[in-house]
């Protein structure tokens, strides 16, 4: 009730002021609850303009995937058509056309409509997003285009719905990029945000590991053994081109300075394992930390200015926060025999990493102030590498609950894991991309 | 007079060893004072007996060291192990091998690349110590990627903490 009191104010408040409103004033769904309940909503399939069996075909995957796509953030509850008082070849789609009292009676607190037209291999397609308690259109946005690109048409109406709702960018402009070890070698794949299209990016017929994006995601950085030793590549993904840092030991774990063309990895060519800040070619411009023993997996607060890595120096791998202004280095977790593989959330408040329980591997969120360890998995055996997605709502990682190790993906509080796609092989090291590409 | 002259030639040979192994005596040090309450105090410094000849039919790439978990210090067997490699080492002076470390798959595959780095080191600082010259060893971290045991076990787990000697 009380959301519902928000919404409206909310709603009316866009209405009177206008769109010139920052983000965060419109946020319907505040992303920094833990337990948000989810809003209902009802995406009925779409009113066709000619209603030829093509047009019928391709509409109906529209709307399927729209659907999908908005079940993907995890803020919403679905509901199923069956129980929709609506003929979309009967019913009109717009404000003045749509009957709200048959969507709240089934519980729609949300609605989105499409009217689509096929023309060849062109499509049109009409999508609004209503209010249906106060009977009001919060979004309307026609789209042209080829139908190739229809994936990219219905992702481009989920962003605005995500933004409207939640004054964040959402995730359907990420990708992921893994490791997959189906060709017999582990070579890195990048799939879309939610699995779709996963391709091989390296060929290398050798151990490669450790995705990292570039902010603009131009550019990722791996470990591949290739050329004998684990040597760190830096990859213009456009361009196929590549730089290389090959010194002896070990050259792993790179992660890009937010908004840079600088990146930390760690180098044991000293003979002790620090961890380094390099150009974007591989150049190295300094050492960032000093201490003997093991210093690896650096990840970068948003803003650049501190960096979470794992650490023995007190004995067993634990995370530590280095403040690089000040050279401050503070130690983060304390509960666990083991914790590695931190991930700063790109909201700046959690860092997300993998503890080790026992036998198993379980994922935990904790605020970078090392208050509330929360524990997000439970199934058995081992759940690695979390990574978040952009606007930090969702968290990827690997788990082997199923058998083989594959990716899922969760909320940042949890809830919802899936599994994001079955390749042949065994898949780990998700990485998520910042939005940028279309997907 | 004839001691003093054997006492300088020995001078003379360790200086020179000194300077070619410089490199590697730091991390051999690193590696003595890493923060590591293991049960194995002895250490690389203890200085160790050198074994004159290795046994019978001994081969390094036949005879792995192994670990304790999460340790990349050499446990008294492991430097028993070494210091017949070294003998051999000797022996086979035209003979240069890789330290392969690996590390069992509990832990997360970035550190565990990182110790598998530590205990190939460790294997070969103790070598350095021992006279063996640096140039004839080199080192590689595979990490938890390339287990030689899949179960579930202790047992297994101890056989992939290991450093494997593959002669080059």
């Amino acid at each position: 009730m009380r959301r519902r009191i928000t919404l409206y104010i909310l709603i009316m408040s866009v209405i009177l002021l206008g769109p010139s409103l920052s983000a965060a004033e419109y946020d319907v769904i505040d992303i920094t609850k833990p337990f948000l309940r989810k809003i209902p909503l009802a995406v009925p399939e779409f009113k066709n303009a000619s209603g030829s069996g093509a047009e019928k075909q391709s509409s109906y995957k529209a709307a399927e995937f729209l659907s999908d796509s908005l079940d993907f953030t995890g803020y919403f509850k679905l509901l199923d058509r069956g129980a929709f008082l609506f003929d979309p070849e009967a019913s009109g789609v717009t404000l003045t056309d749509l009957n709200f009292p048959n969507w709240t009676v089934v519980g729609a607190e949300l609605l989105v409509t499409g009217y689509y037209r096929l023309d060849g291999d062109n499509i049109a397609i009409e999508l609004r997003l209503f209010d249906t308690f106060k009977a009001r259109r919060v979004l309307g946005k026609k789209y042209t285009g080829k139908l190739a690109n229809q994936r990219n048409i219905i992702l481009r109406f989920c962003t605005e719905v995500i933004k409207y709702l939640t004054g964040s960018e959402g995730v359907f402009g990420s990708k992921i990029a893994f490791v997959s070890n189906g060709t017999g070698n582990k070579e890195i794949y990048i799939s879309a945000f939610d699995g779709y299209n996963p391709r091989r990016l390296t060929t290398n017929n050798a151990i490669t590991l450790f995705p990292a994006w570039s902010s603009d995601s131009k550019w990722l950085a791996f470990t591949s053994y290739k050329a004998g030793n684990p040597d760190l590549f830096i990859r213009n993904l456009a361009a196929a081109r590549e730089s290389k840092v090959s010194k002896q030991g070990i050259n792993i774990t790179p992660a890009w300075a937010p908004g840079k063309f600088e990146l930390a990895a760690t180098l044991s060519f000293s003979g002790d394992q620090e961890i380094y800040l390099l150009t974007g070619s591989g150049k190295i411009i300094k050492r960032l930390t000093k201490s003997r023993g093991i210093d690896v997996t650096p990840t970068w607060s948003p803003d650049g200015k501190k960096i979470a890595f794992v650490s023995n120096r007190s004995g067993s791998a634990q995370i530590y926060i280095k403040d690089l202004a000040t050279g401050r280095v503070n130690r983060l977790t304390y509960e666990g025999q083991k914790n590695t593989q931190p991930s700063w959330s790109p909201r700046g408040d959690k860092i997300a990493y993998t503890s080790q329980m026992g036998g198993e591997h379980h994922i935990f969120t904790i605020g970078t102030d090392g208050q509330n360890p929360v524990q997000l998995t439970y199934e058995p055996r081992d759940n690695e590498s979390p990574s978040w997605s952009p606007d930090g709502s969702l968290i990827a990682f690997s788990s082997d609950r199923e058998g083989p190790n594959r990716i899922y993906v969760m909320t940042a509080f949890g809830t919802d894991q899936r599994r994001l796609l079955v390749l042949a092989g065994e898949q780990t090291n998700p990485k998520w991309s910042m939005n940028h590409q279309n997907n | 007079m004839q001691k003093k002259t054997w006492l300088l030639i020995a001078l003379l040979l360790v200086i020179v060893g000194l300077l070619f192994t410089v490199g590697c005596q730091k991390k051999a040090v690193s590696q003595a004072k890493a923060p590591a309450p293991a049960p194995a105090p002895a250490e690389q410094k203890a200085a160790p007996k050198p074994v004159a000849k290795p046994p019978a039919g001994w081969n390094i790439s036949q005879n792995n060291i192994y670990f304790e978990f999460d340790r990349s210090t050499l446990t008294p067997m492991a430097q028993d192990t070494l210091m017949r490699h070294a003998a051999w080492l000797r022996e086979n002076s035209n003979a240069t091998a890789t330290i392969e470390g690996h590390a069992d798959e509990r832990g997360t595959n970035e550190y565990n690349l990182a110790l598998g780095d530590r205990r190939a080191d460790s294997a070969k600082a103790f070598l350095v110590d021992l006279g063996i010259a640096a140039s004839r060893l080199t080192t590689i971290s595979y990490g938890e990627e390339r287990p030689l045991c899949m179960d579930q076990t202790e047992e297994c787990w101890a056989k992939n903490r290991r450093g494997h000697f593959a002669l080059n």
